[in-house]
């Protein structure tokens, strides 16, 4: 029961800052049609940014600063490197933010070193929030899933309730009539790739004082924000929702299952031979390997995804 | 008819040459990560071997005249890279390579460097390994181009399986590594030792992860906290150990933790005060051993270096033991000096290093200690800055830490 809870916090989480990646990610491709492969980039940028801004005056300037800042470069990427990059289709784009991870990548090594920077929580979020069956559960995990949650519930206000909302919305069925009422829909393409990047960096913000902030950290979450967005369906935010959270329990609780493959076989009744390597694989040490096998799993059963609108 | 930029090429170029040949140096290549998630181990190595060869070498009349000096190649801990690396160091001219993150990449440059000299005989290379601690380095596939400077995890686990035999609070013992030749030994010779020693202790848990790539430990945490263990036994390293320490201490898990490589590279700094009587390690030195000089050259190189914490004793045992075999032997041949290390005594500040002739495994006197708080007595310096320090429980004499070899050397 404890194992459950606990996994089960945990999971949510973690699911949790998922979803603020993922969010961005899957708002960015539902509109505009690009699949941002430097997503995870501006995540990693968001955690540095904080860093470098807590050196100077603390944690709670860099938490609004950071993700603004990441949001700018995240804008100026889009007027003058995606827009430009837009109009020789999309291999291009996809191409053009596959190099640009590389170098930010490079640019982070360049600053910042190749080394780990000592990024940490701030004093007042170190410590116990509760108790649950005597396992401890940290004031910063909560503090995370606030922010999360905080965000969530901000996106959705904002997407359904305001004008710039409807107007984005609009732009993502209909862009040319969109433009033809005078709006101008590259300036609503640039502020929300620059608003998904912002995402990112806020998620970096949070995730990298928790976790570690490295020049590896973009490519540690990079595949696994894919997975969310193609597992909930691309362009769906209620699905990378739903898909976070679930992908953030999986991975939390298959570590926890000691059964074997053999095992899992025996339920539905088929004998592996005993002694095979494969067949002795725990679910535990196939943990980092399930998400990838979900993805696979959905993409062959239900392509557009757990609550994808389209096909493709 | 000479141009004058012929003239001043050639007076370029005899510069170079007598340049050169004034600074002729003894050249160690370092191939270790400095990038990726284990870039903070790999850069520690490289300013204690750096600092060492240039305190206890070169400012004691280096080498016959000339100056150790090592330089660093990048492996990103992959056992591919350490062979590009490897051959990249050998067209730079380097004869000597050290490497001490990973089994794999030991793996990996022990199997390159064989096959080189076997190719190479008038241009051999030669191995020191500061930290690869599988077994299998100086058993089955030991090498006469090999030598270790640190004990292996049999011998390791030999020192903490007696250590255990005698806590009887150890009822439940957890099993935790990375996933790879490394994790899978130490989980391997738990089993085995504990079973012939303590047949009461329970293995209630054995996990391995995926090596350097866990950032949220908190999902092993709670299956250990459920397994009900009391101990747990890591040889995790670098980042792996002190994320693991820290989402135990997040979760309030209130287990001992045997490990080995808790002294150093973060991990005291992750612990803080929840690690305080809870975590054990099993080390060749630690601040807190009396000790000559060490003490000095420690406090030294953490004041030239802040932020990076003198750890590795066995480097500075290394670099003395590597520079008196090539006096000793009065060459740089790398066989040469091969041949002068093997069976070498080397009194150091801990007592005496034997490089066994049998299988190129050092000896050396090992110490279990906890991490304590610091009274300024017995436990007199802190670690990292936490305020914590290492307080000896058991010291281990290098006769007590020999076990046998099954090393048939194939000698050149």
């Amino acid at each position: 029961m404890e194992f459950v809870v606990i996994s089960l916090l945990n999971g949510i989480t973690y699911g949790l800052l998922l979803f603020m990646l993922s969010s961005g990610l899957t708002l960015i491709f539902s509109m505009m049609g690009i699949l941002n492969f430097a997503h995870a980039s501006f995540y990693m940028l968001g955690a540095y940014f904080a860093y470098q801004i807590s050196t100077w005056v603390g944690f709670w300037p860099g938490l609004l600063v950071a993700p603004l800042l990441v949001g700018a470069v995240g804008a100026l990427v889009e007027r003058y490197g995606l827009r430009r990059a837009h109009r020789f289709g999309h291999v291009a784009e996809l191409l053009f933010t596959f190099g640009l991870a590389f170098v930010v990548e490079e640019v982070v090594h360049l600053v910042w070193g190749k080394v780990a920077v000592d990024y940490r929580i701030p004093v007042e979020l170190d410590g116990t929030l509760f108790t649950l069956f005597d396992t401890s559960f940290p004031i910063y995990k909560g503090f995370m899933m606030l922010i999360s949650v905080g965000m969530l519930v901000a996106l959705y206000a904002l997407l359904t309730r305001t004008r710039i909302g409807l107007i984005i919305q609009a732009a993502l069925t209909k862009p040319d009539m969109v433009e033809a009422l005078g709006h101008n829909v590259p300036r609503i393409f640039m502020l929300v790739f620059g608003g998904g990047t912002a995402l990112a960096g806020l998620a970096g913000v949070i995730g990298g004082n928790a976790f570690v902030t490295e020049p590896g950290m973009a490519a540690a979450v990079g595949s696994i924000v894919f997975v969310i967005v193609v597992v909930g369906g691309l362009g769906s935010l209620g699905g990378a929702f739903v898909a976070s959270l679930l992908i953030g329990c999986i991975q939390t609780f298959s570590v926890g299952l000691s059964i074997s493959i053999t095992d899992v076989f025996a339920l539905v009744g088929i004998a592996l031979p005993a002694g095979s390597q494969v067949a002795r694989l725990t679910i535990t040490q196939m943990a980092p390997v399930l998400p990838y096998l979900f993805m696979v799993a959905i993409l062959i059963f239900r392509p557009r995804g757990l609550m994808g609108a389209r096909e493709s | 008819m000479k141009s004058p930029l012929f003239n001043r090429l050639a007076l370029a170029a005899s510069v170079m040459l007598v340049g050169g040949s004034a600074c002729a140096q003894v050249k160690i290549a370092y191939i270790d990560p400095l990038s990726g998630p284990f870039a903070n181990v790999g850069e520690a190595g490289l300013k204690g071997f750096k600092e060492a060869a240039e305190i206890l070498v070169n400012q004691k009349g280096g080498i016959m005249g000339q100056k150790l000096e090592f330089t660093g190649f990048d492996n990103k801990g992959s056992p591919q890279e350490t062979q590009l690396q490897l051959k990249a160091a050998i067209d730079q001219g380097f004869r000597f390579v050290t490497l001490g993150n990973g089994s794999g990449a030991a793996h990996s440059l022990i199997d390159a460097v064989n096959k080189w000299n076997a190719r190479n005989p008038d241009k051999t290379v030669l191995f020191f390994n500061y930290a690869a601690v599988d077994p299998t380095l100086t058993n089955e596939k030991c090498s006469f181009w090999h030598f270790r400077f640190d004990a292996n995890t049999e011998m390791k686990m030999e020192a903490i399986s007696n250590f255990m035999e005698k806590d009887k609070t150890i009822k439940k013992l957890f099993i935790i590594g990375q996933d790879y030749a490394h994790g899978h030994q130490v989980a391997k010779y738990t089993k085995e030792m504990l079973a012939a020693k303590r047949k009461d202790i329970k293995i209630v848990g054995e996990d391995l992860h995926p090596i350097g790539r866990v950032k949220d430990f908190a999902p092993y945490i709670a299956k250990i906290k459920a397994s009900g263990a009391d101990t747990v036994m890591t040889g995790n390293w670098g980042n792996d150990l002190s994320l693991l320490i820290k989402a135990a201490k997040d979760a309030g898990l209130k287990a001992r933790f045997f490990t080995y490589y808790a002294g150093g590279l973060g991990t005291p700094q992750a612990m803080g005060a929840a690690g305080e009587n809870q975590v054990i390690q099993l080390t060749e030195w630690h601040m807190n051993v009396p000790t000559k000089n060490t003490e000095k050259f420690a406090l030294d190189f953490n004041k030239k270096y802040p932020g990076v914490w003198f750890y590795y004793l066995r480097v500075n045992n290394m670099v003395q033991m590597v520079a008196q075999a090539m006096n000793t032997a009065k060459s740089t041949d790398p066989k040469a000096v091969a041949l002068a290390l093997e069976d070498m005594r080397m009194p150091v500040d801990t007592g005496e290093v034997w490089m066994r002739k049998s299988d190129h495994q050092a000896m050396q006197p090992l110490y279990i200690s906890i991490f304590s708080k610091a009274d300024g007595k017995t436990v007199k310096h802190d670690s990292e800055g936490t305020g914590y320090g290492w307080k000896t429980l058991a010291t281990i004499s290098q006769r007590d830490s020999q076990l046998p070899t099954s090393c048939i050397m194939e000698r050149p």
